[in-house]
């Protein structure tokens, strides 16, 4: 049994009495120990898919349906008190800007402390200890003077690595990290990417890393979730979509990196940009901006197929794919 | 920490220069105070005499300094109607103000954070909206209208509680009797406290709402949920603390404010306090009387403003008060 079962989510947006679907029916599985990436534009949904998983979406978006299965039980279905009891303890979360995540008027010690008192039976003084190795754990210099100062005394590195002590607090089964380090100087974001990488590693902890960084995503993860206008459109292990993605969305992702073009050459950027939730084209989203658009494309959502690999969601694949299998066939 | 105090304290001085050159230029430029000393059967000779010997007759900045030195003793000129120093009639009439002010502090405080926290917390339910409109009515209606329609609603109609006065009150010390030791003396200050507090409630349950509902949208509040902390533990120390900093600094200019409110209510009640006392020093054209008042107020604005500072200073983490001092 895998650790996350998400089936078919949907998340919706409501807006004076009008709803537009942000996340359209997304599965997924995440094993035990298992370091997942979830790529894709701005608006694409990766970060409401975070949230929902947690529950924790803000007003107005809401769950509209769907499951997410939590070691079999699904979250959705919880009570506020068991779902609190999740949160935080089974299941942390790491939040994008350092800089606002920290309450600035508590101590770290005291939003530490908070947090392992919330799920455990501890004296003050214990917690205060187990909060004290985490942040040693993460490599903060004199954790125990570190407790009693407040967020605005630390840098932004240094913020983000007691976020991610303060998600390791309870020895979670799964992180979501939610950009991690897009807020951070370019020059400490491999830092603190490596140390979260390590964390996971050493404590056996499921990691689904939010992210549009597809450098960091074949460096940490194993497997790989390509988002678009609110639905998985390829899945697969990581070293298959980085090498061969098959979908063209994923293809124009990696075809745009930097390091695919000569230096002084313009950027290969996929045109046009993202629908909005409210003008979603009809048949597949992506047609629009598609090279290989067809008729097909623009009136019937395609089917997720396997092939080569990976799942993928397109119209040109599977054609390919029965190409493929008719030639067997004769 | 006593860097940024000296420097409050220089800020709190030069106000208070401000306060006292224009209460001094008002005292110049109101009524004749010769009238008001020796009435119109007296010669305009013995008149001019008496300017000189009266120094009214020096330039304006040495008479202003002259006023200046005397205010620093204390001394802010006689009051015409009293006979006595204006400071002792002010002194004698300054507790029952006072009183009156923290009356309406008490049920300020009382009431408007766990009301603002209420109806942040929950923005639909029918008591938040109930709380809502009745603060816009709060709002606007002026304080003496609301003082008037009490008095007629709960003295004349249902005759609960009484329409004048301080009632029954026990000596403190020097010049301070207090209403707070009987149970006539709290019938007396129920009614005018809730009058006082009639606009300042309602704006103070707005502005605890409006700060905190945006406090609960922010990516802490977020964080701490995600965490898994539990409900009552985000409102009342994560956004609460936040939601507060803000409330603090406005806090203490309104209660400055309320100390000038006090001139409509006590007026109202017949509350024997300093603004009944400012008003009928007006009507009189009692000058020293009424630049006397003018300094006070002033004085006690800025106190408790300087105060209301250094709080904030200490209670907000983000201010260093060293720094902000060097």
């Amino acid at each position: 049994m895998s650790l996350l079962s998400v089936r078919d989510l949907t998340v919706k947006f409501s807006n004076r009495g009008q709803s537009v679907t942000a996340l359209n029916g997304i599965s997924f599985d995440i094993a035990r120990g298992e370091r997942v990436g979830v790529v894709g534009e701005s608006g694409a949904g990766k970060s409401i898919t975070g949230f929902a998983m947690m529950n924790l979406l803000s007003r107005p978006g809401y769950i509209d349906g769907g499951q997410v299965l939590f070691e079999g039980k699904d979250v959705l279905k919880m009570s506020a008190r068991e779902q609190r009891s999740l949160r935080g303890n089974r299941m942390a979360m790491i939040f994008q800007d350092p800089m606002v995540t920290l309450n600035p008027v508590l101590t770290i010690g005291q939003q530490m402390v908070e947090t392992l008192r919330a799920h455990r039976k501890l004296s003050h003084e214990e917690a205060r200890q187990i909060a004290t190795v985490k942040l040693k754990e993460v490599y903060i210099p004199s954790p125990e003077a570190r407790l009693d100062q407040y967020p605005h005394e630390l840098s932004g590195g240094m913020r983000q690595r007691i976020v991610i002590a303060m998600a390791l607090l309870l020895d979670p089964q799964l992180i979501i990290a939610d950009e991690p380090t897009t807020a951070l100087d370019v020059t400490i974001q491999a830092d603190i990417m490596e140390l979260l990488l390590e964390m996971c590693r050493s404590n056996m902890v499921g990691l689904m890393l939010i992210t549009h960084d597809l450098g960091v995503v074949s460096q940490v993860t194993e497997r790989t979730l390509v988002m678009y206008a609110g639905r998985i459109i390829e899945a697969g292990k990581t070293r298959s979509i980085i090498n061969d993605p098959q979908h063209p969305y994923t293809q124009g992702l990696i075809n745009a990196l930097p390091q695919q073009t000569p230096p002084g050459s313009r950027l290969k950027q996929i045109p046009g940009s993202m629908p909005s939730l409210n003008a979603m084209p009809s048949g597949c989203p992506f047609h629009p901006r598609c090279p290989l658009a067809n008729d097909l494309c623009r009136t019937t959502m395609p089917k997720v197929v396997q092939y080569a690999d990976v799942e993928v969601a397109c119209h040109e694949v599977q054609r390919l794919q029965s190409d493929l299998t008719s030639e067997a066939a004769q | 920490m006593f860097a940024y105090l000296v420097k409050r304290v220089f800020q709190a001085i030069a106000v208070m220069l401000v306060i006292s050159l224009i209460g001094f230029a008002i005292q110049g430029n109101l009524g004749d105070p010769l009238r008001e000393l020796v009435g119109q059967s007296v010669s305009e000779e013995v008149r001019q005499e008496l300017r000189d010997d009266l120094g009214l007759n020096d330039p304006f900045l040495v008479q202003y300094w002259r006023f200046l030195g005397n205010a620093l003793q204390g001394d802010l000129g006689t009051s015409y109607f009293f006979k006595e120093p204006a400071v002792d009639v002010i002194l004698k009439k300054l507790p029952a103000t006072l009183e009156l002010v923290f009356g309406a502090t008490l049920i300020i405080v009382g009431l408007s954070v766990p009301l603002g926290v209420y109806t942040a917390i929950k923005p639909n339910s029918w008591i938040s909206r109930a709380i809502m409109a009745i603060s816009i009515i709060g709002i606007s209606i002026p304080v003496f209208l609301t003082a008037i329609l009490m008095i007629y609603l709960f003295s004349v109609e249902l005759g609960w509680a009484p329409s004048f006065g301080r009632g029954e009150t026990v000596h403190v010390i020097g010049y301070w009797d207090t209403n707070f030791l009987t149970v006539d003396g709290w019938a007396h200050i129920i009614m005018p406290s809730i009058a006082l507090s009639s606009i300042m409630l309602p704006m103070f349950i707005r502005l605890i709402r409006a700060e905190m509902m945006e406090v609960l949208q922010s990516e802490y509040v977020r964080f701490a949920k995600a965490k898994g902390i539990a409900p009552w533990r985000i409102y009342f120390v994560h956004a609460l603390k936040n939601t507060l900093l803000p409330v603090i600094t406005v806090g203490g200019v309104q209660i400055g404010t309320m100390v000038a409110y006090t001139i409509l209510t006590e007026t109202v009640f017949s509350w024997p306090g300093m603004g009944s006392m400012f008003l009928e020093a007006v009507n009189r054209v009692d000058t020293p009387l009424i630049v006397a008042y003018l300094i006070v107020v002033g004085f006690i604005f800025v106190v408790t403003n300087t105060i209301v500072d250094l709080i904030y200073g200490l209670v907000n983490p983000t201010v260093k008060l060293a720094r902000l001092g060097a």
